[in-house]
């Protein structure tokens, strides 16, 4: 524990810009699909100097503030379902408990390499094939010109909505059916474990909300905001509880993100819901080959393979950081494009409508 | 009547939360090695990093929420038509 505490950085005004800036990035992102910006916090305070679970640590103590403040302000929207998060969330943090766990059991065996292979596996799996389908599906939506129709339950949604199972049956308004708990048990589960692995449990949770129960993209983007709330609270006094937590690299973060998961929650009622898609969908796709360039050098580092020389590794690591940089930047940018043209339709709208009345 | 949509900003409101914002974060950095050392104690001390978390939230929320109104930029008036 005293190592740990000799382990706080000091903090200069360039540290505290960056933190700041790369805050409001993340929570412009959160604010729009729910989750996000994790993937490049953790590793952006560990190029600090900030030991790897103090890095976990102090971006979770930013997540459950900023995802209180996100859900709160959807919640005005109406986009949020407050049982449905909870519900999630709870089985989510057994899940965070669970995938922990498994870290550990891992780390303890074949040690960080072996973790951070662990890691980059399960971001390049769970990305190709859900980020994959995401994508697939905003852009079926793109082509099909139905882009405002009302977003329907795919046929695996309605199959669950239709099981009973009495006594687990519980009404949910985002989906507007009774669906079991035996369902979203799993799914909160799933949920948790990916935020222990990869940090950004969203990856997982928005899409199985949308494609397996059936809700609205921008409820279970404003709901997954809720699931955040709760597993960022476990997890934060979990580690609180060890002093891991760095409350002023926390706070400088929330300071930012606070700005920006305002801006990306006022996006959401200005867009199409399948931007919640595209979003997301080119987020993770980013970022997977972000995390694929570096499986090699944990191979290397495991000996599963020829040892890579030091300028490649060092090569490898700094693309895949920057490639995270840009997916989120690119996830940003479409957010602050799609808002801006929302309000610009609005405007002439309103225009038009004024005209009409002879107002002008 | 009519005008009744027209809804004033809230400066006043911004300002306020606004300055207390800074005063906290002025604080939190002014006594950061004090902190360190009460957040890194772990166990019974780890209600203060949650509470303090809480209370950013609370005021630095509130602040930026207003902030966005202040510049004009809010949720869309009404909800899209669906076709």
């Amino acid at each position: 524990m005293h190592d740990i505490a000799n382990n706080f950085i000091n903090l200069d005004a360039i540290t505290i810009l960056y933190l700041f800036g790369v805050g409001f990035v993340g929570g412009l992102v959160s604010g729009f699909i729910g989750s996000g910006g994790a993937f490049v916090l953790t590793p952006g305070m560990m190029s600090l100097g900030v030991p790897g679970l103090m890095a976990v640590a102090s971006n979770m103590c930013h997540k459950f503030p900023k995802a209180l403040v996100g859900a709160m302000k959807r919640f005005k929207y109406g986009q949020v379902d407050v049982k449905l998060g909870l519900v999630l969330g709870v089985s989510a943090e057994a899940g965070v408990l669970y995938g922990a766990g498994i870290q550990e059991r891992i780390k303890a065996a074949f040690g960080d390499a072996g973790s951070n292979l662990y890691v980059s596996v399960a971001f390049v799996v769970i990305l190709a094939t859900v980020g994959g389908f995401v994508l697939y599906d905003a852009w079926k939506t793109y082509k099909s010109g139905n882009a405002n129709a009302e977003e329907k339950a795919g046929k695996l949604a309605l199959w669950i909505q239709s099981v009973n199972i009495p006594g687990t049956m519980v009404y949910f308004k985002s989906i507007n059916a009774r669906v079991s708990i035996l369902f979203t048990i799993p799914l909160g589960f799933a949920t948790g474990m990916m935020a222990a692995t990869i940090a950004v449990g969203g990856f997982v949770g928005v899409p199985a909300m949308i494609y397996v129960l059936g809700a609205p993209s921008l409820m279970a983007s404003a709901t997954e905001l809720v699931i955040a709330f709760v597993m960022g609270l476990g997890g934060s006094l979990k580690y609180a509880l060890h002093g891991m937590v760095d409350i002023r690299l926390a706070m400088i973060i929330l300071a930012g993100s606070l700005f920006g998961i305002q801006l990306g929650a006022i996006g959401t009622t200005y867009v199409k819901p399948f931007m919640i898609k595209v979003v997301m969908g080119v987020i993770m796709v980013i970022v997977l080959f972000s995390r694929g360039l570096m499986v090699p050098v944990y191979l290397s580092q495991l000996g599963l393979i020829d040892k890579l020389g030091d300028t490649t590794v060092k090569l490898l690591k700094t693309t895949s950081f920057a490639i995270m940089i840009f997916a989120l930047l690119l996830g940003a940018f479409i957010v602050l494009r799609a808002m801006w043209q929302g309000r610009q339709a609005e405007r002439l709208q309103h225009a038009a409508g004024a005209l009409e009345h002879g107002e002008v | 009547m009519a005008q009744s949509t027209i809804k004033k900003k809230p400066v006043g409101k911004m300002l306020v939360m606004g300055l207390i914002s800074i005063a906290l974060y002025a604080l939190l950095l002014a006594k950061q090695d004090e902190v360190n050392i009460l957040f890194g104690k772990g166990s019974w001390f780890a209600f203060l990093p949650i509470i303090t978390a809480f209370v950013f939230s609370f005021i630095h929320g509130s602040f930026t929420g207003d902030f966005w109104t202040v510049l004009g930029i809010e949720a869309a008036r009404k909800k899209k038509e669906v076709k």
